[in-house]
């Protein structure tokens, strides 16, 4: 297991290889389809996000405010990610952010981008929503909730030895690709 | 109504926190048989210990708490819209106490009300019986995974699948070969071979109704699903798609008449979060017995 806590440098992010399990502790943004296509047509940050050397989750967490009035997780898997795909890696360019956090993998344009600038994609388990929000240590803020809604604004939460798997790095190679050509062959051996 | 408002509420409390036991089972098996040190048996580790928690603190398995699929037996004579009323009252209440996450959305002003309620949300397919008792099943059917479900008509050129037993086999692997990891394996196949392009999806969903360790009562569809199963498993694609031993956790297939000018094989994909109870009810809606 490798510890990663952000902000993460260029030559952290370049020393992770595909396969490699990792556990993420610091501040991540959550970031899905309205903050994407938001930024990539010029959008500017809300104040108080600072995305360098960060990384953005694509999660649309179940928060609820505890009785203290306190914002609490109570359901965070990642969603499906290949949905940024026409905007990740600009976006990751722009900002200096240095992983995404999703489910599914994305594709070449993405993987490019995680080699031209320093980036690497960040597998979590789909559909463990409760193991998942134990890891989120606290809630520090929301942004865009006007606006976007709830599971579509960005939280910036803290989360403590968040699992993952780099299934994407910066070196050109992806999990998903090889999976899937390996799959092919040994499928067309069967049929 | 009081009674059968609870007990509808109970039932989708369980289906939504807790996994049925067949499922279990099967989940438990992938894990003993993911390699140690991989990233295969890690993700199997994680959603093992998910399952716990969920049931522990009796709340979602997954937080895409899916499309809510009702499928009522009940006898002649049964209201069945007093039962509709009563259960759209209870997905709306099972909503309130976080049981399901707010999850149907208008699709054409993109609005989300809060309260699961809407054209087609939730879905009851009711069926007569000659019992006295009412039983009912629930679904809840996550959206990644069928968002990677696929429908073949036959014969697929490309495949190259004709309108037979191997024809369906190729393109019912194609499905599982274009899944991957995308909707969150390991996975379990419902497949209807025939029926037009409506009632082939349709019925291709009630098989996760049957148990994961039931013998089809077709031979040749029996031989089909272990093929297709033990094939799945050989591709490596794994739990996630991170590679691995166990690709589906089992293939259900039934078949349906058909026109002679249409050949349909239509699979639906279950992800690892299966969530599906049912149960049995008296005359006055108390449960009396589970079924999974
Ligand atoms: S596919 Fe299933 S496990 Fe994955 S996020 Fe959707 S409902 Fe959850």
């Amino acid at each position: 297991m490798i510890e990663l806590t952000t902000p993460i440098s260029e030559e952290q992010i370049r020393a992770l290889k595909v396969g490699d399990s990792v556990a993420i502790s610091g501040v991540v943004y959550t970031g899905r389809d309205a903050v994407h296509k938001y930024l990539h047509e010029g959008g500017e940050l809300p104040e108080g996000v600072n995305l360098e050397g960060s990384i953005i989750y694509h999660c649309g967490p179940v928060v609820v405010k505890d009785d203290a009035g306190e914002w609490k997780v109570t359901a965070a898997g990642p969603t499906t990610s290949i949905r940024e795909e026409p905007y990740q890696a600009d976006i990751m360019k722009k900002f200096g952010v240095r992983g995404v956090i999703g489910k599914g993998g994305m594709g070449p344009k993405t993987l490019g981008g995680c080699a031209e600038n320093g980036g690497v994609y960040l597998h979590a388990i789909g559909g463990a929503a409760q193991v998942l929000a134990e890891h989120i240590a606290q809630v520090h803020n929301v942004y865009f909730l006007e606006e976007f809604g709830s599971p579509e604004a960005i939280w910036e939460l803290e989360v403590d030895q968040f699992p993952a798997v780099v299934t994407m790095d910066s070196h050109g190679r992806s999990l998903h690709a090889e999976v899937a050509e390996a799959s092919q062959t040994v499928l067309e051996q069967n049929l | 109504m009081e009674p059968l408002f609870e007990s509808l509420i109970e039932i989708i409390r369980r289906t939504s926190a807790e996994i049925p036991d067949d499922v279990q089972r099967g989940i438990l098996a992938a894990l003993e048989n993911e390699k140690q040190d991989t990233i295969a048996k890690n993700a199997m580790e994680i959603i093992e210990r998910n399952i716990g928690l969920a049931k522990e603190k009796s709340q979602p398995l997954c937080q895409d708490t899916g499309s809510v699929l009702f499928y009522v037996d009940c006898p002649v004579g049964y209201d069945q819209m007093e039962f509709a009323d009563t259960a759209r009252a209870a997905v709306t209440e099972a909503t309130k106490r976080g049981f399901l996450r707010q999850n149907s959305v208008d699709s054409l002003t993109g609005k989300n009300d809060g309260t699961n309620i809407g054209p087609g949300s939730p879905t009851f397919h009711f069926h007569q019986t000659r019992e006295a008792n009412v039983t009912v099943r629930l679904v809840l059917k996550g959206g990644g995974c069928e968002n990677v479900g696929a429908q073949y008509s036959l014969p697929n050129i490309k495949l190259n699948a004709n309108r037979d037993l191997d024809g369906c086999r190729k393109v019912i692997l194609d499905a599982v070969q274009q899944a991957q990891g995308k909707g969150c394996g390991p996975g379990i196949l419902g497949v209807c071979i025939g029926g037009d392009r409506a009632t082939g999806y349709e019925l291709s969903k009630t098989q996760f109704l049957r148990n994961l360790d039931d013998e089809n009562e077709n031979a040749e569809l029996a031989a089909l699903e272990t093929d297709i199963h033990n094939t799945a498993n050989k591709l490596g694609i794994g739990p996630m798609g991170f590679g691995g031993n166990t690709t589906l956790l089992g293939v259900k297939i039934r078949a349906a008449n058909r026109v002679p000018a249409s050949y349909f094989v239509s699979v639906s994909y279950m992800c690892w979060a299966f969530r599906r109870h049912g149960a049995k009810l008296d005359g006055a809606g108390e449960i009396t017995e589970w079924i999974y």
